[in-house]
């Protein structure tokens, strides 16, 4: 894992003084609240609903147990003991005091960590594959580029005041885990003929009120031209992008409005201009990088308890059919702790369960614990034989619920019970349809099936990617969910298809399940899932079992 | 009245004044970045708008101003409060002009707080520049 470096301390040090300084100058008046906001907002401080979130930085979703014994500490010191784990692999508190945020973020510095750019119009968290550095199908390690990101983006003098947010993501397996084709900026590791690393360069993707798949501005960057090119297309973004219309800003639109090629001719002029700037340091200080991310030494032992228990223990089997991943090294596997118990608020966990995380990753997996975007956390190195016992220590929390990639996993942002953007609610929603199906036990049958719900238009539930999206929109003070079928959030990205009228909000769960009992009934065999039998039969089915009856009706009066 | 910023502190004297009008220009945060090669032609002073603080667009100009070479005296004019002081100097910046009022609000030592942008600098350290 990264260490920090000195320069890094002594940067988050002075980063945390100087926002203390801004609380002081927000309450003196010298900072009127017009410039106070976008100040706070670029040091994770949001405000919501009922009070100020802070949005802590997880970069690329990697932690160690400190840290995660300290997120414990701050959920328990200064919020109500629970934190709330994000689509961008972040941690939220949602019941920060402002005179107690800079203690908060002094509190994360200790461990490394901080709420830098987490908000505003700025570079936010890179986010990378969860399962970086454990994947059996990578190329290579994206935690790397990342960091390098990280510390590239951090402060850019040019890019704290974007014409909105800009979010870049990365991913080293063919196998898309990062969504990279929904980002400002994906990053696709990749080789050229001649075994050069580089990277396919995507840009203009993006979820919110108009979803974009991102387009191909490079196919081959190499390496070392990383910086100067990203810096490139913000520059020409920073200049080009709409500042009339908060909803026109972001790159998709630019790119939209200009056509790729007209993008591209600029990013490359600029990217000539620019290069020269950069005279190789970067590499070097890149290379020191990927140093701090060899990866752990791993132990070769028998895997006899882990094969005893899964003969013979069904729960145990059906955990690990449903969140235990193929791993690289021999004997290990990648183990998927799940906060979406049947019922619970997706992607929450309490202090506990954040400290009995923190201690299994530190006893049984290399002391690495991720945060991934479908909002659960990964144990990414834990040996077989060691899994029965992660397993029964999971259980004692709640955290054994095996459900990873099923129905009931579902991603849901925090909708109106705590966004003061939220039209709707997303996670009783999410709640009753985990509820409905557990009762049902109908979740293993159905399989691999992504609902991803989101409270308003801007989509940070990604519904626009979930094989069933829900997006909560408010019609004249009345809930009412539209459905998209189709969407896709892997490599071969799509954008889901609207079915017809929405549905109010105690017609929604009977509408998902007879979308699940269109695709039962329609499937080949158990073995084609959801998105497959969609792609096969298109949407007639669904919509027929959706509105046919009403259809039939309106055309009999 | 204006207020002129620089790491000293607040200015009492223009550092540029002894600069001829016709060697003056000033830039919009509009400015087209294709004809900054044009329009530097035979400046010695370069003032960039800040309509806002909130519009960043001066920031990247300036970085393409010295890119394109300009040795001259450049300033960022307008909405730039004391917290992007640091990112004014590194994008390029010598000085800062603010109006009375805001300068009132913002004394001398809110700005001098930021006189130390050379450190904790992540741009210089990619770029091998001493920090």
């Amino acid at each position: 894992m990264y260490r920090y470096t000195d320069f890094d301390t002594a940067f988050v040090a002075e980063r945390n003084a100087q926002f203390r300084a801004q609380v002081e100058r927000r309450i003196d008046g010298s900072l009127t609240e017009d410039e106070f906001k976008p100040l706070r907002l670029m040091n994770g401080l949001y405000l919501q609903l009922h009070a100020y979130m802070l949005r802590v930085a997880v970069p690329y979703g990697t932690l160690n147990s400190a840290q995660m014994r300290q997120l414990a500490m701050i959920a328990d010191r200064w919020d109500k003991g629970y934190g709330h784990f994000t689509t961008r692999q972040n941690i939220q508190f949602n019941w920060p005091k402002l005179r107690d945020v800079p203690d908060m973020l002094d509190a994360l510095a200790e461990v490394q960590m901080h709420a830098i750019q987490t908000s505003g119009n700025t570079i936010r968290n890179v986010t990378a594959d969860h399962f970086a550095g454990a994947a059996a199908d990578e190329i290579a390690d994206p935690r790397p580029v990342a960091e390098l990101i990280r510390q590239w983006s951090t402060d850019h003098p040019e890019f704290q005041f974007l014409p909105r947010k800009f979010k870049v993501a990365v991913t080293g397996s063919p196998n898309d885990r990062a969504v990279t084709k929904a980002h400002d900026i994906g990053l696709r590791m990749v080789r050229n003929d001649a075994g050069d690393a580089g990277f396919e360069v995507i840009v203009g993707g993006g979820l919110g009120r108009t979803p974009m798949i991102g387009k191909i501005i490079n196919s081959f960057l190499p390496e070392a031209d990383l910086l100067p090119y990203l810096e490139a297309i913000v520059s020409v973004w920073n200049l080009l992008g709409r500042r009339d219309n908060k909803y026109k800003s972001r790159i998709k639109i630019t790119v939209h409005e200009h056509g790729l090629d007209d993008i591209r001719a600029r990013v490359e002029e600029r990217f000539a201009l620019l290069k020269s700037a950069f005279t190789g340091i970067d590499q070097q200080l890149y290379a020191g990088i990927k140093a701090d991310f060899a990866p752990p030494a791993f132990s070769t032992r028998d895997t006899g308890p882990f094969d005893l228990s899964y003969a013979n223990d069904p729960v145990f089997r059906a955990w690990v059919d449903s969140n235990v991943n193929a791993h690289r090294a021999p004997g290990y596997a990648i183990a998927q702790i799940s906060l979406k118990a049947h019922g619970a608020t997706p992607g929450d966990a309490t202090s506990d369960q954040m400290r009995l995380m923190a201690d299994l990753a530190a006893q049984y997996g290399h002391d690495e614990l991720r945060v991934s975007h479908e909002q659960n956390i990964v144990l990414p190195h834990v040996h077989k034989a060691d899994l029965p016992a992660v397993h029964a220590a999971l259980k004692t929390l709640g955290l054994a619920t095996a459900n990873i990639g099923k129905i009931s996993d579902i991603i849901a942002c925090p909708g109106m019970d705590y966004c003061a953007l939220a039209t709707a609610r997303s996670i009783p929603v999410a709640q009753e349809i985990a509820t409905r199906y557990n009762e049902l036990k109908l979740e293993n049958d159905i399989g691999d099936l992504k609902i991803k719900i989101s409270g308003c238009i801007n989509a940070c539930g990604h519904h626009h990617v979930g094989h069933i999206g829900i997006l909560g929109l408010d019609r004249a003070g009345v809930e009412n969910y539209q459905i998209t079928l189709g969407g896709d959030h892997t490599e071969t990205a799509q954008v889901g298809q609207r079915t017809g009228p929405g549905f109010a909000y105690d017609e929604i769960v009977p509408a998902v399940e007879r979308i699940v009992d269109t695709y039962l009934s329609e499937r080949t065999d158990a073995d084609e899932t959801f998105i497959d039998t969609f792609r096969r039969v298109g949407m007639t089915p669904f919509k027929t079992a959706l509105y046919g009856e009403a259809e039939k009706r309106a055309k009999a009066a | 009245m204006t207020q002129l910023i620089n790491d000293t502190g607040f200015l009492t004297e223009d550092p540029a004044q002894w600069i001829p009008s016709d060697h003056i220009i000033d830039l919009t945060s509009d400015t087209d970045p294709a004809k900054l090669s044009d329009l530097l032609h035979g400046m010695e002073l370069v003032r960039v708008d800040f309509p806002s603080f909130a519009d960043g667009r001066g920031f990247t100009l300036a970085r393409l101003i010295r890119q394109h070479g300009f040795q001259g005296h450049l300033r960022a004019r307008g909405h730039v409060i004391a917290d992007q002081y640091a990112m004014a100097r590194r994008s390029g910046f010598d000085d800062v002009e603010i109006d009375d009022v805001l300068a009132a609000r913002q004394p001398e030592a809110q700005w001098l707080a930021r006189a130390n942008w050379q450190d904790h600098d992540y741009q210089s350290r990619l770029r091998g520049l001493a920090a």
